[in-house]
C-alpha cells in the first residue's frame, strides 16, 4: 500500500511520494528525504543511534511511522546547527575539541540528545547528564570525553546566554 | 614528553590534534557505509540457516524470484569459488551440503526494496535434514569430524625449563569466560557495483581492504586487479571487522544483477554475521616459593572457535604465549586448543585470546598472594617480567616494557571518594533498588600484558605514498580508518615531518598497496612507520630542490610549482619466527603492558554491582596525541567492564538467543566508571616516534580488575565472566 504525503522537517516541507506505509520514520529520513544524520544501529529503540525530535521531544526514530508523523514538528541532526558549511553548534564544538568523537556512528544521536538535555536543563550534574544520554550507546569512549563535552558546550551555553 | 622528534606545530606530533573527519562526524554529514545510495541501486539481504547442523536436501528459490522486485537470488550453485577465510579458506560463501552454524549465510537476495528483499528471503524454501549440533568444545575433542579439515584449529603446547618443578605454596583452579561481542555500533554495510571491465567496485565497512579484495576475487574467479575496494565510513570495529562478511554476497548480486547492491546488516543480522570473541574454560596451577616468587605455571586452556576457523590459529597462540601473564616464569607447561564446533564462528576481538589468560591468570595471582600471605600488589611486583627477561616461550624481551613502573603507578593513585547518596549512583541504578546501608565497596588489582602487531614469522608491512603538488600534501594509505584515529595520526606525522599545517588525508582503497589490517594495535606502528617514511622520502626531496638552508620552513607551493614531489615508501617490522614444537621461538615484535585498579558498589545480598572508578597505568611508549590515547583506555576500559558484569552471547544449542541490543547488554553511560590514567612513556626503541599501539592493554586486564573488586566486596568466589548476579549471590 503506497501513499504521498508531507513530512516537516527542520522547518520545511517535504513531500514523500508513493512510499509504503510501513516505512519507519528513520528509513523515510535517511532513504528518501536526505537526511542520513540519524544512523539505524538497532531498528528496536536501544541505541539512540537515531534520535531526533518530535515537537520537541527525543524520540528514536526507528520506532516511529513515518506516517504517523505528519503535522508534527521534525528536527534532526541537520536541523540543529548552523547552515553555513562546516560550522557547528557549541554542543558539535565540544564534542570535536574533547575527543568525544571516534567512530562517529552514535554521535549525530548523542548531540540530539545533549541539545535536548540543555534546552530542558542547563545546568546538570555528572549524574543528570549521564542519565539523560544513557540512551543513546556509544561503544568507542567509553563515555569519559563525551561527559567532559557536554560539561563544555553546557557551561558554553551558560556564558553566551549572559 | 621524552625523546624523539619534538614538535612546536600545532597538530603535530604530541599535540592534543583534533580528527579531520570530527566536524563532519558531528553534523551528521559524514558518510558511513550504510549511508551509500547509487542509481539504480538494489537491496541484497542474506538467508541465514535457523540451524546449528542440518544438511540441505534442496533449496527452492521459485517462490522469491516471483515476487514483484526481485531481481536475484543465489545460492551455492552460483559461486564461482565457494570457499573463503581470513586465513585459511574452510567457510562457504553459500552453505551448499551443510550448514554448521546458526546463521550460516544459505541464499542472498537482490530486490528494489529492502523489505521485499525481506519477503523474499522468507519465501525461499529450504528442505533441511536437520541434525544433532556438535556444541560443546570439551566434547569436540574426541567427536567425529564435523568439517573435512577435521575439529581441531590448533592445539599448541609450550614447554619451558623443568616441567616437574613445584614450589611449596601451590593455588590450582578453573575459569570461564562467556562469548564476548564487539557490539560496534555501525552495522555491516557495503555498496557493490559492477564495472564495465566485467569486474567490480566495493565501498565497505572493513578493517582490511586487500585481504577482502583478495578473497573476493578469489570466490567471484576475477583477478584481484578486476576488483577494487574503497572503504567505507566505519562504525567501530573491535576484531568483527577482520573477517569478510556481506561483501562476497554483494559482490556475485552485483555482477549478475549488472545493478549497484546495497546491503546493510539490521542489528540481529549482525551479531550472526560476525565472529565473537571466543568463549574459553581455564584450568590454571601456579606454584611459589613461599617467598612468592614463581617456581611453576601449568595451564590448560580450552577454546570454542566455533564452526569455522577464522583467526582461532592465532587467537591459541595468544592464549597460549601469554598465559602467565606479565610475570618470570622459570618453568611452565601450557596446552591451548581451539576447536571446531557447531556454535558460531570465533575470531578477533580486542585484546586477542589474552583476555581470556589474564582473567585467569589474575585471579590466580590474587589467590597465590593470599596463600603466601604476601600483599597482591607486591607479589606481582616481585615476579614482575622486565626486559631482558624470557617469556613462556623463550623470548628475550628486548624492547621496553616497564611491567614494575605501571603496577607502581597504578598503585598510587588516589581512591574515589564514597558514592554520591543518589539512586542512580548505587548497583543496578534506580530500577533494581539497592539499599544504600547494604552497598559494599571493594578494591581490585590486575596487571596484563600483550604482543603488539602480528606474530610468528607473518611477514608484516604497511605502504604508504605522500604526494606533495603545488605546496598541497596529500598521503594515501590504505590503512582502515574505523574511529581510532589514524586519520589524525596521519596528519600529525606529515605536518611534524613536513613542517606544514595542512594535509589531505585521501580515502583508504586499493590503489595503493596493503597497510594490513587494522587490528593487533598494529596500525599506529606499521602504518604510522609507513606514513612517517613517505614524508621523509617527500621531505629529502625538498630538501635537495632548497638551494640553501633557509631555516628549516620551506615553501613547499614554490618547490613543488613546476614538479611534484610523489613517493611510495613500505615499512616492516623486524622478523620473527615460529614456534617450535616445545612452543619456542622468538615469535613476537613488540609488547605493552597496563595495571587496573578497579573500585566496585556492590549489593552482596542483590547481587547487583556498579564499577565506580578504574585507575590505570599503561605503557604506551610515547603520547603521540593524548585525547586519542585516552580515548582508546576509556573505550578500551568499557569494553572490560562489559565483560566483568554484562556481555554475553547467549549461545543455547548453537543458538544465539539474544541477538539485539535489548538483549545483549553494552555499557550505558550510567555504567560506565570514571577513569584516571597515568600514562608511562618510555619510548620503544625502532618504533616510529617511539609509540606503541595502546588499543588493547585496556580491555586486557580491566575485568580481572573488576572481578577481584568484586569478590572483595562481597566474598564471592567469581570463577566465571560476566559475573551474574547469582555468582554473587550464591
Amino acid at each position: 500500500m503506497s501513499e504521498t504525503y508531507a513530512l516537516h522537517v527542520n522547518g520545511k516541507d517535504h513531500p514523500v511520494t508513493d512510499a509504503w506505509l510501513g516505512e519507519s520514520l528513520l528509513y523515510v529520513l535517511r532513504e528518501r528525504l536526505g537526511f542520513p544524520g540519524a544512523k539505524a544501529g538497532c531498528e528496536q529503540g536501544e541505541c539512540g543511534s537515531c534520535s531526533v525530535l518530535v515537537d520537541g521531544t527525543l524520540v528514536c526514530a526507528c520506532l516511529v511511522l513515518a506516517a504517523a508523523s505528519v503535522g508534527v514538528e521534525i528536527t534532526t541532526v541537520e536541523g540543529l546547527q548552523p547552515d553555513a558549511r562546516g560550522a557547528v553548534s557549541e554542543v558539535q564544538r565540544a564534542f570535536v575539541e574533547t575527543g568525544a568523537v571516534q567512530c562517529g556512528f552514535c554521535t549525530p544521536g548523542l548531540i540530539v540528545a545533549v541539545h535536548a538535555l540543555l534546552e530542558r536543563d542547563p545546568e546538570p550534574d555528572d549524574l543528570a547528564i549521564r542519565e539523560a544520554i544513557s540512551g543513546n550507546l556509544c561503544r568507542c569512549t567509553g563515555y569519559g570525553r563525551i561527559l567532559e563535552a557536554v560539561g563544555v558546550a553546557a557551561a558554553k551555553r551558560r556564558e553566551a546566554a549572559r | 614528553m621524552t625523546a624523539g622528534t619534538e614538535t612546536r606545530i600545532p597538530g603535530g606530533i604530541g599535540q592534543r590534534a583534533i580528527r579531520p573527519d570530527g566536524v563532519a562526524k558531528v553534523r551528521g554529514e559524514f558518510s558511513f557505509a550504510g549511508d551509500l545510495w547509487a542509481e539504480g541501486m538494489l537491496w541484497g539481504q542474506a538467508l541465514r540457516s535457523p540451524h546449528p547442523s542440518a544438511r540441505i536436501r534442496a533449496i527452492d528459490i521459485a517462490p522469491a524470484l516471483a515476487i514483484n522486485g526481485v531481481h536475484a537470488v543465489l545460492t551455492a550453485d552460483d559461486v564461482p569459488v565457494n570457499r573463503y577465510g581470513l586465513e585459511h579458506r574452510d567457510q562457504p560463501v553459500l552453505a551448499g551440503d551443510f550448514v554448521r552454524y546458526a546463521g550460516e549465510p544459505v541464499a542472498v537476495i537482490a530486490a528494489e526494496h529492502p523489505d521485499t528483499a525481506r519477503r523474499a528471503a522468507a519465501a525461499v524454501v529450504v528442505d533441511y535434514d536437520v541434525l544433532d549440533p556438535l556444541v560443546d568444545a570439551e566434547a569436540a575433542l574426541d567427536a567425529p569430524r564435523i568439517h573435512p579439515d577435521g575439529n581441531f584449529f590448533r592445539d599448541l603446547v609450550i614447554r619451558r625449563g623443568d616441567v616437574d618443578a613445584r614450589g611449596q605454596i601451590v593455588v590450582e583452579g578453573t575459569y570461564e569466560i562467556g562469548m564476548q561481542d564487539q557490539a560496534f555500533m555501525g552495522p555491516e554495510a557495503g555498496l557493490a557495483t559492477p564495472t564495465s571491465d566485467g569486474g567490480v567496485d566495493l565501498v565497505v565497512s572493513t578493517q582490511w581492504l586487500h585481504n577482502d579484495r583478495d578473497q573476493i576475487a578469489e570466490c567471484l574467479g576475477l583477478a584481484p586487479e578486476l576488483v577494487h575496494l574503497t572503504l567505507g565510513g566505519v562504525g567501530g570495529a573491535f576484531g568483527a571487522r577482520e573477517d569478510v562478511s556481506l561483501h562476497i554476497h554483494a559482490c556475485l548480486l552485483a555482477t549478475r544483477t549488472g545493478r549497484p547492491v546495497k546491503i546493510v546488516y539490521s542489528r540481529a543480522e549482525s551479531f550472526l554475521g560476525h565472529v565473537h570473541r571466543h568463549p574459553a574454560q581455564i584450568w590454571m596451577r601456579h606454584s611459589a616459593r613461599p617467598d612468592g616468587e614463581l617456581v611453576s605455571f601449568d595451564a590448560r586452556i580450552l577454546l570454542d572457535g566455533g564452526a569455522y576457523r577464522s583467526s582461532s590459529y592465532h587467537v591459541t597462540a595468544n592464549a597460549a604465549c601469554f598465559a602467565a601473564g606479565p610475570y618470570r616464569v622459570p618453568n611452565a607447561h601450557v596446552r591451548a586448543i581451539a576447536v571446531r564446533t557447531n556454535n558460531p564462528p570465533c575470531g578477533a576481538m580486542r585484546g586477542f585470546g589474552v583476555v581470556q589468560s589474564c582473567f585467569a591468570h589474575e585471579a590466580q595471582m590474587d589467590r597465590l598472594a593470599d596463600a603466601c600471605g604476601i600483599d597482591r600488589v607486591e607479589l606481582r611486583l616481585r615476579n614482575a617480567l622486565a626486559p631482558g627477561d624470557e617469556l613462556l616461550t623463550g623470548q628475550r624481551i628486548g624492547g621496553v616494557l616497564p611491567v614494575a613502573d605501571v603496577i607502581r603507578a597504578c598503585a598510587a593513585m588516589p581512591l574515589p571518594a564514597p558514592a554520591p547518596d543518589d539512586v542512580l549512583a548505587r548497583p543496578g541504578g534506580s530500577g533494581r533498588t539497592a539499599t544504600a546501608s547494604d552497598v559494599r565497596r571493594g578494591i581490585g588489582f590486575a596487571v596484563g600484558f600483550k604482543n603488539l602487531m602480528y606474530a610468528e614469522g607473518y611477514m608484516d608491512g604497511s605502504v604508504a605514498r605522500c604526494r606533495i603538488d603545488a605546496g598541497v600534501v596529500t598521503v594515501y594509505c590504505a590503512a582502515a580508518e574505523v574511529g581510532q584515529g589514524f586519520v589524525t595520526l596521519v596528519q600529525q606525522i606529515a605536518r611534524t615531518v613536513l613542517g606544514v599545517d595542512d594535509v589531505i588525508v585521501a580515502p583508504a582503497d586499493t590503489t595503493i598497496g596493503s597497510a594490513g589490517s587494522t587490528s593487533a594495535s598494529r596500525q599506529t606502528m606499521m602504518s604510522g612507520g609507513a606514513v612517517e617514511k613517505a614524508c621523509r622520502a617527500a621531505r629529502a626531496v625538498l630538501d635537495a630542490r632548497t638551494a640553501s638552508d633557509e631555516g628549516g620552513k620551506l615553501d613547499l607551493a614554490a618547490l613543488t610549482a613546476h614538479e611534484p614531489v610523489d613517493v611510495t615508501e613500505e615499512y616492516h617490522h623486524r622478523l620473527t619466527h615460529p614456534l617450535d614444537a616445545d612452543g619456542q621461538g622468538d615469535a613476537h615484535v613488540s609488547f605493552a603492558c597496563a595495571a587496573h585498579r578497579a573500585v566496585v558498589d556492590v549489593d552482596p545480598e542483590l547481587g547487583l554491582v556498579r564499577v565506580v572508578h578504574l585507575a590505570t597505568a599503561q605503557d604506551v611508549g610515547r603520547v603521540l596525541n593524548p585525547l586519542q590515547v585516552t580515548g582508546q583506555i576509556e573505550g578500551g576500559i568499557a569494553q572490560g567492564v562489559g565483560l566483568a558484569v554484562m556481555e554475553e552471547l547467549i549461545v543455547q544449542g548453537g543458538r544465539v538467543r539474544n541477538a539485539s541490543f535489548t538483549d545483549y547488554l553494552i555499557p550505558t553511560a550510567l555504567d560506565a566508571p570514571t577513569v584516571e590514567a597515568v600514562l608511562i612513556e618510555e619510548p620503544e626503541p625502532g618504533a616510529p616516534f617511539g609509540a606503541k599501539g595502546v588499543g588493547e592493554p585496556p580491555t586486557i586486564s580491566s575485568t580481572p580488575a573488576i572481578v577481584a573488586a568484586i569478590r572483595d566486596a562481597s566474598g564471592a568466589v567469581c570463577r566465571r565472566v560476566p559475573v551474574r548476579p547469582r555468582d554473587i549471590t550464591a
